[in-house]
Formats: C-alpha cells, sequence, structure tokens
C-alpha cells in the first residue's frame, strides 16, 4: 500500500509541557486512521504539525515521501494543495459567504480560466455535502453543523489526496454527527482519500475509520480496528471506546 | 497597647525584559509584513475593500471631529485675539494650528481608536476561530491577503482623511467666526492661506504616512499575537489602541524634531 503520511519520533512541548513525546504513524492512500484519546492528549497538536501550522520540536514528516519540515515556503504550498482540513469549528471566513468562502482555496492555488470551471467546482463540493441552498450565505446564518459541513465542502473542494478532520462531529446531535459520518465515508470511497480523523464520538470512530489509535501521554498506546480495541484485554483501552 | 502593624509594600516586579523581547518580535513582524508589499499575489480587491472599510467608514466620523475641532478652536482663541485687535489673523492662525498639528494628531488619535483596534479584534477574533489557520493550510499568507492589506490600507488612506479632517476644521472655523463678525469666504481663504507654506504641509502630511502605518501595523500585530481565547481578543484590542496612541505622539514628536532640523519657520 502507498503510504502518503508517516510521521516519525515527532516531537512536540509547550514550556514545560510536552505533548508529543515521540509519535510515530503511518497513513496509507485511501485509509483512514482514527485518532482518540483524552482532551489535551495532543490530538490536534499532532494533526497541526504533520500540516506545519504547528512547528515541531523534533522529528520527521513525510506527505507523499516528501519531508515537509525541510522545505521552503513555495514547496509548502504546493504540498498542502494536496491536503484539505476540517476544523473544530468549520473555520469559515466570517467575511465572506459560502460561494466566496469556497472559491477562496481555488482562486488562491489553482489557475482557472473560466468562472464556469470556479462555478461547477462549488456546485460539485456543496452537492456532496448537500447544501446548495447555502451558496449565498453568510456564515453567520448558518447553524453549527451546517458550518462544518460547509467547511467539509471546502475541504474537499480541490480533490485533496489527505483530509484532516478535527473533531468533525463535536458539538452536533446525534443525527446530524451521523450525516457527517456518512458523508466522511462517501468522500473516502468517491475519491479515494487518506484521511486522519480525531474525534471523541464512538459512533464516528466505529463508523468512518479503517484503523484507530489511541494517544496517551503524548505516545500512541494502542492501535487496532474499532471492534479489536473495543474487546482488548485492557480495560483503559477498552474504556476509551464504550 | 497594640503596637500599629507594620505594613511592607513590596514593589510590583517589571519586567523590562518582555518589552524588549515584543519590540524585537514587532520588528521582525514588521519586515515580513514589508517583504509582502512587494511579493505577488498582489491582494488588488482585498485592498480595495480594506481601503473601503477604513477609509470610507470613517469619514464620517472623521468629518464631525474634524469639524468640531475648528469650531471650538475659533471660539476659545477669538476673544484672546480680540484683546489684542488681531481677530484678522484668526484664520492664518487656525489653518497653521490644524494643517501643522491638531488635525493630524486627532485624526491619527482617532484612527487609533477605530481602525486599529477593530484591526486587532478582527485578526484576533480569525485567530481564535482557526480562520488564520485555514487560510494557511489552503495555500494562502495570512501575512500577505490579511496583514499587509491592512497596513497598506491604512498607510494610503489616513493621509487623506487628515486632508478630509483638516478640510472640515476650516469649515468650522469658517463658520465659528460668522457666528460673530462678517468674515467672506474668499478672505478667510487668503486669510487662511496666506499663512500656510509648503514646509507645513509637507513634513505634516508625511508623518501621517506613518501615522497610518503604524496604526494598521500595531493592529494587525496585536492581533496576530492574541492567544486562542475570547479575552485574548479583547485585550489585543484594547493594547493595541494605547500602543498606537501612544506611537502617534512619538511620530509626532520625532516629525518635530526633525522638520525643525531642516526647516527654519
Amino acid at each position: 500500500m502507498d503510504t502518503v503520511i508517516e510521521v516519525k519520533n515527532l516531537q512536540k512541548a509547550f514550556g514545560e509541557l510536552k505533548i508529543l513525546r515521540g509519535v510515530d504513524l503511518k497513513l496509507h492512500k485511501g485509509e483512514n486512521i482514527g485518532i482518540v484519546g483524552k482532551s489535551g492528549s495532543g490530538k490536534s497538536v499532532l494533526t497541526k504539525c504533520i500540516v506545519r501550522l504547528i512547528e515541531p520540536d523534533a522529528g520527521e514528516v513525510y506527505i507523499s515521501g516528501k519531508d515537509i519540515l525541510n522545505m521552503g515556503d513555495n514547496e509548502l504550498t504546493a504540498i498542502r494543495k494536496k491536503v484539505g482540513y476540517l476544523f473544530q469549528g468549520g473555520a469559515l471566513y466570517d467575511s465572506m459567504n459560502v460561494r466566496e468562502n469556497l472559491e477562496f482555496p481555488i482562486r488562491r492555488t489553482q489557475f482557472v480560466g473560466h468562472h464556469s470551471e470556479v462555478e461547477n467546482m462549488v456546485v460539485e463540493a456543496l452537492e456532496n455535502v448537500g447544501l446548495l441552498s447555502a451558496i449565498g450565505k453568510m456564515p453567520a446564518e448558518l447553524s453549527v453543523g451546517m458550518r462544518k459541513r460547509i467547511g467539509l465542502a471546502r475541504a474537499i473542494i480541490l480533490k485533496p489526496e489527505i483530509i484532516f478532520y478535527d473533531e468533525p462531529t463535536s458539538g452536533l446531535d446525534r443525527v446530524t454527527a451521523g450525516e457527517i459520518s456518512d458523508l466522511i465515508v462517501e468522500i473516502q470511497e468517491k475519491y479515494q482519500t487518506a484521511s486522519i480523523i480525531i474525534t471523541h464520538d464512538l459512533k464516528c470512530a466505529k463508523e468512518a475509520t479503517n484503523r484507530i489509535k489511541l494517544l496517551k501521554d503524548g505516545l500512541f498506546c494502542a492501535e487496532g480496528t474499532f471492534d479489536e480495541l473495543s474487546h482488548s484485554d485492557d480495560k483503559e483501552i477498552r474504556d476509551y471506546l464504550t | 497597647m497594640l503596637k500599629p502593624k507594620k505594613i511592607r509594600i513590596e514593589k510590583p516586579e517589571i519586567d523590562y525584559s518582555s518589552w524588549f523581547i515584543d519590540l524585537g518580535e514587532l520588528t521582525i513582524f514588521t519586515q515580513k509584513v514589508l517583504k509582502q508589499f512587494f511579493r505577488p499575489p498582489f491582494e488588488n480587491r482585498e485592498l480595495i475593500k480594506q481601503g473601503y472599510y477604513i477609509g470610507y467608514k470613517t469619514l464620517p466620523l472623521i468629518s464631525i471631529t474634524g469639524f468640531i475641532m475648528g469650531l471650538v478652536l475659533t471660539m476659545q482663541i477669538r476673544p484672546i485675539l480680540v484683546d489684542f485687535g488681531a481677530t484678522s489673523q484668526l484664520p492664518g492662525l487656525i489653518a497653521v494650528a490644524i494643517v501643522r498639528e491638531i488635525g493630524p494628531v486627532i485624526t491619527g488619535l482617532i484612527c487609533a481608536g477605530k481602525i486599529s483596534s477593530g484591526i486587532a479584534a478582527e485578526i484576533g477574533a480569525m485567530k481564535v476561530s482557526e480562520q488564520i489557520d485555514a487560510m494557511e493550510v489552503s495555500g494562502t499568507k495570512p501575512l500577505g491577503f490579511v496583514v499587509a492589506t491592512r497596513v497598506l490600507a491604512t498607510t494610503l488612506l489616513v493621509p487623506l482623511l487628515v486632508i478630509v479632517s483638516n478640510t472640515f476644521g476650516l469649515l468650522g472655523s469658517f463658520i465659528a467666526l460668522n457666528m460673530s463678525e462678517i468674515f467672506t469666504v474668499t478672505n478667510f481663504i487668503n486669510s487662511a492661506f496666506d499663512t500656510i507654506h509648503f514646509s507645513d504641509i509637507i513634513p505634516a502630511t508625511i508623518k501621517t504616512i506613518f501615522f497610518g502605518f503604524f496604526i494598521g501595523l500595531i493592529g494587525s500585530y496585536k492581533g496576530y499575537q492574541a492567544s486562542q481565547s475570547t479575552e485574548a481578543v479583547g485585550l489585543a484590542a484594547n493594547v493595541a489602541v494605547v500602543t498606537a496612541s501612544l506611537n502617534i505622539f512619538v511620530i509626532d514628536l520625532l516629525a518635530v524634531l526633525v522638520t525643525k532640523f531642516f526647516v527654519s519657520y
């Protein structure tokens, strides 16, 4: 299987507080990995270190075989075109409507000749998340669930090879959370994306991931499918997933 | 008998090192922003948008304060000049005061209050809601798109706002003068502009360019430095106003010293 992300011995501390103590991770093409762990265990820090939103203290990160910690701005921008990121709150740009939010990454990273081409990409992304009707709305007019779905549409609009989902179902009711989980699976099947999903939602972890890694004290302490981990001999591991 | 208890007042420790660290970080931030001014892609659409918010939306406030400033100044000074029989000198006196000093400084302070705090709060909120991160992940440099556009907009527009404010200040002065005596528009303009020289206008305009630059820069820097909490956003806006206002006085002082060095009034 092709490896799209490889993380070796990643370390990050904030002052005296060591968050990541040497994390190793491999993500294969078309695979969804779930990362679970207590709040503050460093799950978001890990994904942000992988895309270099946070500079790690030590370690190596390879995306599509390229060492992203030792590359210049232009190369990093090129690599980031392959990456989509769904932030916890959607992170929609307040001053832009839904259409402009979705057009933003296209216009910034691709040379698109015709306006119709951009329009088609926006419509396709919104249809994928079932929110075409919200195209002219401002983020303030959308519910939390809608913002996450629009955030997801923006994350997939450039058809990235890798998508990071940071708590995709947090703060949502069970029905909407289920819809988001289904969307993640649909996107994986449709575009053959590889994803890292940070979640506390067991239903999402069960339905949307192929493998789960448990982050504890700055290290991965367990790995396996949802069923394997939920039937683990270790009570602590079982507690996370039941 | 009870002895009075001795209360030991400890001097609060002032951490000067953090002040120098902050200054160093601001210098690095300034360098990065200046680089973005000359590095494509040039964000013209965003610059126009920011120009609209920063310039056009501040225009009413600047006009009203400029008008009142001229009106009040004339009403306060006129009685003194009446005693000396020198009311004919009033338009010139007011014009020099407004153009050289009061117009730029008052407008600068208003812009520091309105624009710098607005920029700090907006960028701080963008950081809290991860919009800055989202921009970076989508291959856009926030320093170019968010910061450089705002700093450039304030640098270009604060001088224009000062000109508008000065114009309204002179209008206010003309009206105040006509409340007590008849002064024709031609007389007022002749008297005012006879007193103002290029050596008044050029240094005053140059310093407003610096006012504008620092108003945008400090607002952006404080917003960018805000930690990820809503409390920090409010604090960033507050500190931006204080720092930008203080900077206006420092730049004004430096401008006066430099002008005095080159030009003898």
